[in-house]
């Protein structure tokens, strides 16, 4: 194995001395490409470990939707060594927690168990890297699970169903715009033969990242990394992520959808966004302290304030970015107006609300709590070990380094109110969006 | 994901060193709290519960509770609503506030440095709120808002009219939030009414974890809670549940079938709880149930499939639930009806109940991960009725369950004839009954 980087990540260097803690994070690589992160937490005998593979949704091959999301799900069958359906058994008969999400990003795998067990974890967590097995039978009741769960979370669910409907025509080129979970005619299709290609492709330990948070020390899991992990053979196959890239957008993109099941309807607007780069954060960090001041918080934010408060014509209002994806993200405003307001007003105070925000710029008071909630984020993210074990699995899965998750809290403390305007400027054109009505009837 | 995370919500755990080490904290005022000290982290997390909840609201106030509890941070003291917020973010305090049949219930987290400001705006949330009127008419628009989402989602259509099948004309039956007709007549009066009767010193159950020490709590707590009434009217009458083992189809365009089951459940201070607590286990959460196991893992009839017990302060369901396409849902509820009928009939296994017992006892600790978490255990242990020591002695009482006591238990509480499914979508093969 190469040698060992040992570090303390200062998380809270801006937080008055009184306050400074830190998290205390280590990271090491083994010889086959695999990296580690150990965060410590040691209140309780307790830890989560996780595998990170740097693959998700938005590296499916074309016409296979949903295999990235149906191969995590087949991950809980079993291996060479582990009999089918004893994976999660043999966990919870040790008092274990253990699931699994799948993003366009990343797919991790976790388990939450007393610390004595983590030996245990990283054993079967190793094994299933490379030694999966399945047989059809497994393959044909899973995919019924996972056509049920489409069934379930998006089928039933206008908003979902609307969501999909935006996000493919956001992105006109890249494969942001298919659901995770698969469109449901392509995962009807998904076999035994594709869940395995895509396993064998991705699925080895320099294509994977594995984060320990708890009451361990960074010495002690390494030594049990070099044991279960260090052995696993590499794939060669694992090229950089390098996926189709959006062309200019010239058009705005108008939508509506209309279902008998909505109850009240909205207008959601996102526009294409920049995201985290590693060593390039600060208009990352913009656009988080910009969703802030537009929406963070309901009548202290600018939409809120306006569309809530001095003019009430809204329920609610919001903005949302999403700074950690591989490739560019989005940034978004909604508005769900009262119930004699119309979708039509609604959009039009919205956006004049937008134009008065590019003409005034920020509130400085309205800047300075929302960065004392950002200090005060890091001290609270000590409190929440599974947390803090995503954020830098999250991260290292889609390319930023710890360094970069450390700088992160100082980048967002760093935003000025020019920051915030030059990006609001450069995200939020129309060309670069999508406008969706979500509506209980037809449009006219 | 692999599994819904709210179907294995009922996980248990070896406890961390320092949660069993509770402190009984009692203030000159004579309100008390339980303490657990955690150095470790610069912040206090709080958690306050008052018993009674919506329950105690008068019939024709439905949902004043709820939304008088939102209300509490919408304007206190000298704030209005915005200058309230702005004062809890410049603090970066977190607060929530929320309302159940049985309990109003606020969770706070601070800052150590900032507990003495951010205590004071608590105090004023909970003694001096302002129900301003502007305040009171956009709160009660988003109740309104989200009422009416209540009524277009199937999960949540199924789960009232069970409830008005399962408690009749007790209060329980009562949607949280009310009806649309029921909150236009409510007035900012009856907020303050409400917020009298509801928020008193006699209904107080605190549980607090982090950097405090007990004096510096027993300070805060007569700060805090002294301008509250001391007490006001009771609680409601028990009740018991009567189900008669129908089911009541509710149509509803979608493919899928939404279905909640259930019938009458165990007291949280019945002897014989912990024992059906473990049953449960074996029979409708986590992974390894057997209702996952025969539906899902066999024959991937379902995303999620759960059973669970919902002890309220007043009565008790048991209670589940299933979503699966409208084709599949009838073999679905026979697969169901069978599992509870051989529950009801053969109990369990040893090889069952040791599986549970070591599942159960070993993820107890994984819930004390967080202060938060672990205030909020504090409080609903009190909310319970349960001793100081209990979370030493319950990985105890779990592993003292023995196969006759389940299946003792079993016979006396499972009831396949009662067992009252309703259904929202459009099932084929299910015939109402």
């Amino acid at each position: 194995m190469k040698a060992s980087r040992l570090f303390l990540v200062g998380l809270l260097t801006l937080v008055t001395p009184a306050l400074a803690q830190q998290a205390k994070v280590s990271t090491f690589t083994l010889n086959n490409g695999m990296e580690a992160v150990v965060i410590e937490d040691h209140r309780a005998p307790v830890v989560t470990h996780m595998v990170w593979y740097r693959v998700g949704a938005a590296d499916e091959p074309a016409g296979k939707s949903g295999i990235a999301h149906f191969l995590e799900h087949l991950m809980f069958v079993g291996t060479d060594d582990i009999a089918e359906g004893d994976f999660s058994r043999i966990i919870e008969g040790l008092g274990g927690n253990d699931n699994a999400f799948t993003s366009s990003d990343y797919t991790a795998y976790f388990q939450r168990i007393s610390t004595d067990n983590l030996e245990l974890m990283m054993t079967m967590e190793a094994d299933r890297m490379r030694d999966l097995v399945l047989n059809e039978e497994a393959v044909r009741t899973e995919r019924d699970v996972v056509l049920a769960e489409r069934a379930q979370r998006t089928d039933s669910d206008p908003a979902s169903l609307f969501s999909e409907q935006r996000a493919a025509a956001l992105y006109m080129n890249h494969n942001y715009g298919i659901p995770v979970i698969g469109w449901r005619h392509e995962i009807e299709q998904l076999n035994l033969t594709d869940a395995l290609e895509f396993y064998r492709y991705y699925y080895a330990p320099n294509n994977a990242i594995l984060v320990v948070a708890g009451d361990v020390t960074p010495e002690e899991v390494e030594a049990l990394a070099i044991k279960h992990y260090g052995p696993l053979a590499p794939s060669d196959g694992i090229t950089p992520r390098v996926r189709p890239t959006e062309p200019p957008h010239l058009s705005p993109r108008r939508l509506t959808y209309s279902d008998e099941r909505v109850s009240n309807p909205y207008v959601i607007r996102t526009y294409l966004a920049p995201e985290r780069n590693t060593g390039a954060q600060s208009k990352a960090a913009a656009l988080t302290v910009l969703a802030e001041l537009l929406g963070g918080s309901g009548l202290t934010s600018v939409l809120g304030k306006a569309l809530q408060l001095e003019d009430p014509i809204s329920v609610s209002t919001g903005a949302f970015y999403s700074a950690t994806s591989l490739d560019p993200g989005s940034f978004g405003l909604y508005i769900v107006p009262a119930p004699d307001v119309s979708l039509q007003d609604a959009e039009d105070k919205m956006d004049a609300v937008l134009q008065q925000f590019l003409i005034d710029g920020p509130d400085a008071a309205q800047m300075g709590r929302i960065k004392a909630q950002i200090r005060a984020s890091e001290i609270y993210a000590l409190d929440d070990q599974n947390g803090l074990a995503r954020r830098y699995g999250a991260a290292l899965a889609i390319g930023l380094t710890v360094e970069d998750v450390a700088d992160w809290p100082d980048e967002l403390d760093a935003v000025t109110a020019d920051d915030v305007m030059a990006a609001a400027r450069e995200v939020l054109d129309l060309k670069n969006s999508v406008t969706g009505w979500l509506m209980k009837e037809d449009a006219e | 994901m692999k599994h819904l995370l709210s179907l294995i919500f009922i996980v248990a755990f070896g406890l961390p060193a320092n949660a069993t080490d509770i402190q009984k904290v009692t203030s000159k005022g004579g309100i008390t709290a339980w303490l657990v000290e955690e150095t470790s982290i610069p912040i206090v997390s709080i958690e306050i519960l008052f018993r009674g909840g919506a329950s105690i609201e008068p019939d024709d106030k439905q949902g004043a509770t709820y939304l008088m509890t939102g209300l509490l941070e919408e304007g206190a003291g000298q704030y209005d609503a915005t200058g309230f917020l702005e004062a809890s973010e410049a603090l970066a305090a977190r607060f929530s506030f929320d309302a159940s049949r049985d309990l109003v219930s606020v969770s706070a987290t601070v800052l150590k440095e900032n507990l003495d400001p951010s205590m004071e705006l608590l105090r004023i949330a909970l003694t001096e709120p302002r129900f301003d009127d502007v305040a009171f008419e956009r709160v009660r628009g988003q109740v309104n808002s989200s009422i009416r989402r209540a009524e277009t989602n199937p999960r949540s259509i199924a789960g009232s009219r069970f409830r008005a099948l399962a408690f009749g004309d007790h209060p329980y039956a009562r949607d949280l939030e009310g009806t649309v007709e029921s909150i236009a007549a409510l007035t900012p009066q009856d907020m303050r009414e409400t917020h009298q009767a509801a928020l008193t010193q006699d209904k107080i159950m605190v549980g607090v974890v982090g950097d405090i020490t007990p004096e510096e709590l027993a300070e805060l707590l007569d700060t805090v809670f002294a301008a509250l009434p001391q007490s006001s009217a009771g609680t409601v009458p028990l009740t018991s549940i009567q189900t008669d083992g129908g089911v009541e189809i509710i149509d509803y365009p979608s493919p899928q079938s939404v279905t909640v089951f259930g019938q009458a459940g165990i007291m949280r201070n019945d002897p014989d709880y912990i024992v059906a607590y473990v049953m449960n286990h074996i029979l409708g959460t986590g992974f390894t149930s057997r209702l996952n196991q025969e539906i899902r893992e066999k024959r991937g009839l379902t995303y999620g499939v759960g059973s669970f017990l919902t002890p309220y302060d007043r009565a008790a369901l048991y209670m589940g639930s299933i979503s699966s396409s409208n084709e599949n849902i009838a073999e679905a509820i026979n697969l169901i009806r069978e599992e509870w009928a051989k529950l009801a009939d053969k109990g369990v296994t040893q090889a069952e109940l040791e599986a549970a017992q070591k599942y159960l006892t070993g993820s107890y600790p994984l819930r004390f991960d967080s202060n938060g978490a672990i205030a909020s255990i504090l409080a609903g242990v009190q909310f319970a009725n349960l001793p100081i020591d209990y979370v030493d002695t319950r990985n105890d009482a779990v592993n003292a369950v023995t196969v006759e006591d389940i299946n003792r238990v079993a016979a006396r509480l499972v009831q396949p004839d009662s067992l009252q499914f309703v259904i929202v979508g459009q099932p084929e093969g299910v015939t109402a009954e």
